[in-house]
């Protein structure tokens, strides 16, 4: 099989990925786009036998990093967005509907993190080689996007309990 | 016999990931089953996984748009020729055309110089203009090359080719109409594997401008050969390549639109 028979079969993968970390459907499949082009642009740089799925999320992520730098005042404000710290003793069922959400609120460099993870279910090593950085911060930003993120639908439910009561 | 096994954050990650060996996933549910509330996180971080997966593998399954399939499985047509190779041998043509070039540089300069400086300057504007697009570089695509080419002909007036440019790793991306300072133009791009770009720019001339030789211009950091040749105006732009490929590209274009 060849490289672009290759790209074509990971689309919907990257498409999945790229959903999870942007949100919406348009902005996403934007991301994939650029990466396409990115990668066709930079497939001299792809060595021929490695894993063509992780070199393609790397070129994914610095093509997301480098868009997401020319909006960084929003993303700042959201990495300094206070944990919520609300625990309710139940009640942390996730909202599957305000995951986007939720989500949106990581800071990008976690979110990619914990997407790699979960979705892609790639291999610690995987990830810290796609995204450049040693495993230890893979695994420090695994605990704190998913930390972050429990949190958030624990106060999530509170606050949806809250307003039953009122 | 039992001294309590260590178990750091990462372990938790790994056993939420279902991740660990058999032997320490089971060190690790011991050390759990003695801590409720961090049974309890770990749990709650593996309902997170199953939640993800839920809300975005269905895009696993949806129709593939066809444009990503498109930019997908473009062909790098310059692969075939090795192109990084082809520019370095490129200098032995080169010591051959040389002459030529000298030659053709010292013909006296009409009055087509000024109208052709225009148009080269004019050529360098759209280089500069379409060449960083990424997105929309054209507005017709190399894939419907035929039809791209009969539109600009009936637009601009004048028969218009799309030259090949294989054999230096260049590949048509597209075309699209341009306005001119007396109607309208037509600009193709073409690009290397590795996404260096050029822009053919053509023109029709009016009827009294006389041919002229090859000549060379440079706007900021836009190269362009420009030359007249019976009815039409040609320029040939690129930000990204040498004065010397872009020479030995402009020529090649030249025997390839001779009639």
């Amino acid at each position: 099989m060849n490289e672009a028979e290759r790209l074509v079969e990971l689309i919907p993968r990257l498409r999945r990925y790229a959903r999870a970390l942007v949100g919406d459907r348009a902005s996403a499949d934007d991301l994939v786009q650029d990466t396409l082009e990115r990668a066709w642009a930079k497939l001299h740089l792809y060595r021929r036998g490695t894993d063509l799925r992780a070199w393609l999320f790397t070129v994914m992520h610095n093509v997301h990093v480098n868009k997401v730098r020319a909006t960084r005042v929003t993303d700042t404000l959201e990495d300094e967005l206070p944990e919520l710290a609300q625990r309710a003793s139940q009640g942390d069922a996730l909202l599957v509907r305000d995951l986007d959400r939720a989500i949106a609120r990581l800071p990008t460099e976690q979110r990619s993190v914990l997407l790699l993870v979960t979705l892609e279910e790639m291999s610690y090593e995987e990830v810290a080689h796609a995204l450049g950085i040693p495993i230890g911060t893979v695994m420090s930003r695994l605990s704190r996007a998913r930390e972050k993120l429990r949190a958030m639908m624990l106060g999530q439910g509170a606050a949806a309990k809250l307003k039953v009561v009122k | 016999m039992s001294t309590e096994p260590t178990v750091t954050e990462a372990d938790l990650q790994a056993y939420a990931d279902g991740r660990l060996g058999v032997e320490r996933r089971a060190e690790v549910e011991s050390w759990l089953a003695a801590r409720p509330e961090e049974a309890e996180r770990v749990a709650a971080y593996r309902r997170l996984g199953d939640a993800l997966r839920a809300a975005y593998d269905p895009v696993l399954a949806e129709p593939v748009p066809q444009y990503l399939e498109s930019t997908a499985a473009r062909r790098p047509r310059a692969r075939r020729i090795a192109a990084v190779a082809g520019w370095m041998t490129l200098g032995a043509l080169l010591g051959a055309l040389a002459g030529w070039e000298a030659r053709d540089w010292r013909r006296p300069a009409g009055p087509p110089l000024a109208e052709g400086a225009v148009m080269a300057r004019r050529a360098a504007i759209a280089h500069a203009t379409y060449s960083p697009e990424v997105r929309h570089p054209v507005e017709v695509g190399a894939d419907q090359e035929q039809h791209l080419v009969a539109w600009l002909s009936k637009r601009v007036g004048a028969r218009v080719r799309a030259p090949k440019l294989d054999e230096v790793g260049m590949a048509l991306v597209g075309g699209r109409l341009l306005p001119g300072e007396s109607g309208p133009v037509a600009l193709f791009m073409y690009q290397t594997a590795a996404g260096r770009r050029l822009t053919l720019y053509i023109r029709a001339e009016a009827k009294g401008n006389r041919e002229t030789a090859f000549r060379y211009a440079r706007e900021k950091n836009v190269s362009v050969f420009y030359w007249i040749e019976r009815d039409c105006g040609y320029a040939i732009s690129s930000a990204d390549l040498s004065k010397e490929e872009l020479l030995h590209i402009a020529t090649l274009v030249y025997k390839q639109l001779e009639p």
